[in-house]
């Protein structure tokens, strides 16, 4: 059964979620969402294990033979992201199931769990595919279920905030598509390996530097590269706190990781750095999303916006490593989709918790949470140390790898300015931290902490964060590894 | 409606050749222009036509909500269940050259029932977003 790992990675998935639909029971659907995730987390840790000890894996569907088949090969680069979609939804996934039956209406949990269930399977699909339009059709599944679990928000606000998101993802799946179809019409496959041999014959005409242009702002859109994050801050802000700690931890991860195998694998990092320049790009654009996105999450009066900005400004490190394109920037940028997720999830489940007793995620609203809410508050704290990058967590292995691949490169602005965002990340965890332990609580006193079953994954999360800042040499060794196979240099 | 007798009848008499319609769309499909996402939305065309007519509550008395949100379902599972089938006879996923005694004809039933998965999931979520839209009241002022 070992041979079919790649395709049950996405197929199980995609049954469950019919099945979640028909049972129509709340409790039975979340089980067979959660058995899902489970399953998907299973094989992806086989994959991943697989992958190292022996090497990439190619399955045909249907046994046609790439390129005329669809491939799924998985590699280090995309086991890595397998497993952080995976392993965020199976620990996710237990947290839903008291916030959900509190935020969602009954009847509207069976299909919740299909929508989840669904993009997940999307997310997964995206990573292990080896064929270009493939991607497409799976970041449709993603994306289209992700617009509807965002509306499902309680506040009004979340239906226009899904609607924003569904404009700009649709002009940014058009802009992907496009892209992909000027390559096919140039090539005549949709293979990415075939692509990559191809490819490079006919970098003189214009209509593979336009393809290349469509797919960067496209998949740019998708993960919110500044200036094209709009949509973002409202998603986040006012979707169901299952779906933010779901989604912001790994839709955004996902589409970087699109952008790394557009650029590397299918274009080439000869093509994509030396004669598109794009650096001279994403870099800029990095270090702006960095700066002025940290800047705009001080300002913030809903926590789960400030970390919403905030993600916007860490999706700027990981374009940063990116676009650096050497070894350990690459790694950098892996290692910080693996560690933003941790830390991202972390958070997002605490306020999930704090929305879950108090009814709102305002900073005025955490007023005296430190001591009604101990734990729940202990776990942001953790998560916003985690996000500062302080040693022992793994925000400061993330920064540690990106300054460093600056520095190898002379490029001493870029490593002050990763510097500079830490210090801004002070400044908003900790105008959360302050009204949190040092204002009085208000209201009656009814405010508890949070039930068992919010905090236990939350936890898990948490001291994630600190195991994999205090050993890194799994998430170190895999993000080089696999920045290595994007390079094309040995191993 | 119940004035406009030509419409009534001739939706009446319309309906059974749309649905026949679909259905040789569908098993065409094998050999020509067509197939399971045509059929399914020419399926669903015939019971739209019906509901238009008749009215949301007859059609939804023909053909239940629940049964439509099933139908959405049950497709997606025919589909990937093929897929699961061909994986359990010992083949790759969707490799139809095992689903029976030579490969022709495993590929002939594959896409038999690959199509007929896409035929009731179009039909389904077809019908389900009219229902979905013709079931809107306006908000009350």
């Amino acid at each position: 059964m070992s041979q079919h790992l790649p395709v049950l990675q996405v197929v199980v998935p995609l049954l469950a979620a019919p099945l979640a639909a028909l049972v129509r029971r709340p409790r039975l659907s979340w089980l067979v969402a959660f058995l899902a995730a489970l399953w998907a987390f299973g094989v992806a840790v086989a994959l991943l294990h697989h992958v190292l000890s022996v090497g990439p894996i190619s399955y045909h569907i249907g046994d046609w033979a790439p390129p005329w088949g669809i491939e799924y090969r998985v590699d280090q680069v995309n086991a890595f992201v397998l497993l952080i979609v995976s392993g965020i939804a199976a620990v996710v996934l237990p947290y839903a199931r008291a916030s959900v039956e509190w935020e969602i209406e009954n009847e509207r949990i069976p299909l919740f769990y299909t929508a989840l269930i669904l993009c997940m399977t999307g997310l997964l699909g995206i990573s292990v595919t080896g064929d270009v339009f493939n991607v497409f059709v799976f970041l449709e599944i993603s994306s289209l279920s992700a617009y509807a679990l965002i509306a499902m928000g309680q506040d009004r606000r979340a239906l226009t905030a899904a609607y924003q998101y569904l404009i700009m993802g649709s002009v940014g799946a058009t802009f992907i598509v496009i892209g992909i179809g000027l390559m096919y019409v140039m090539t005549g496959t949709l293979n990415m390996a075939d692509l990559a041999q191809r490819l490079p014959a006919m970098e003189a005409n214009r209509t593979i530097p336009v393809a290349f242009a469509f797919l960067t702002v496209g998949i740019s859109l998708k993960l919110a590269l500044f200036p094209l994050h709009l949509w973002l801050p409202n998603a986040y802000a006012y979707a169901p706190s299952t779906v933010t700690s779901f989604i912001a931890s790994t839709a955004t991860k996902v589409a970087v990781y699109m952008l790394l195998r557009f650029v590397f694998t299918v274009f080439g990092a000869a093509f994509s750095f030396d004669v598109m320049n794009i650096d001279r790009i994403l870099t800029p654009l990095a270090l702006a999303a960095i700066v002025f996105m940290s800047l705009s999450a001080i300002y913030q009066p809903n926590v789960k916006r400030l970390l919403a900005y905030s993600s916007v400004a860490q999706i700027g490190y990981m374009v940063l490593g990116i676009s650096l394109a050497s070894v350990f920037g690459v790694a950098a940028g892996i290692l910080h989709l693996f560690n933003h997720a941790l830390i991202k999830g972390a958070l997002f489940m605490a306020m999930g918790c704090v929305m879950y007793r108090v009814g709102s995620v305002r900073i005025e609203a955490m007023a005296g949470l430190g001591r009604t809410m101990p734990f729940t508050m202990a776990a942001f704290v953790i998560g916003g140390l985690s996000l500062i990058g302080v040693p022992l967590t793994v925000g400061f292995i993330s920064k540690l790898y990106l300054v460093r691949a600056a520095l190898e490169q002379g490029m001493w602005p870029v490593a002050v300015l990763v510097l500079v965002g830490s210090l801004l990340a002070v400044i908003y965890v900790w105008k959360v931290v302050e009204v949190a332990y040092f204002r009085q609580p208000i209201g009656d006193g009814s405010i508890r902490e949070a039930p068992l079953s919010l905090l236990l994954p939350t936890w898990v999360l948490v001291l994630a964060n600190i195991w994999f800042g205090v050993d890194a040499k799994l998430t170190a060794g895999v993000a080089i590894r696999a920045a290595q196979t994007l390079l094309g240099v040995g191993s | 409606m119940d004035d406009r007798v030509i419409l009534r009848v001739g939706s009446k008499i319309l309906i059974p050749f749309i649905l026949l319609f679909a259905l040789y769309v569908q098993f065409h499909g094998d050999f020509g222009p067509g197939g399971g996402f045509q059929a399914g939305v020419i399926f669903a065309a015939a019971f739209i036509l019906y509901a238009l007519v008749f009215g949301l509550g007859a059609a939804k008395a023909v053909l239940p909500p629940i049964v439509v949100h099933t139908c959405a379902a049950v497709g997606v599972m025919i589909y990937a269940g093929t897929g699961v089938v061909t994986l359990l006879l010992g083949g790759k996923f969707l490799d139809y050259n095992v689903l029976a005694h030579n490969a022709a004809h495993g590929q002939e039933w594959g896409i038999f029932s690959v199509e007929t998965g896409v035929l009731v999931t179009v039909f389904g979520v077809m019908v389900a977003i009219f229902y979905a839209f013709a079931g809107r009241r306006r908000a009350e002022p």
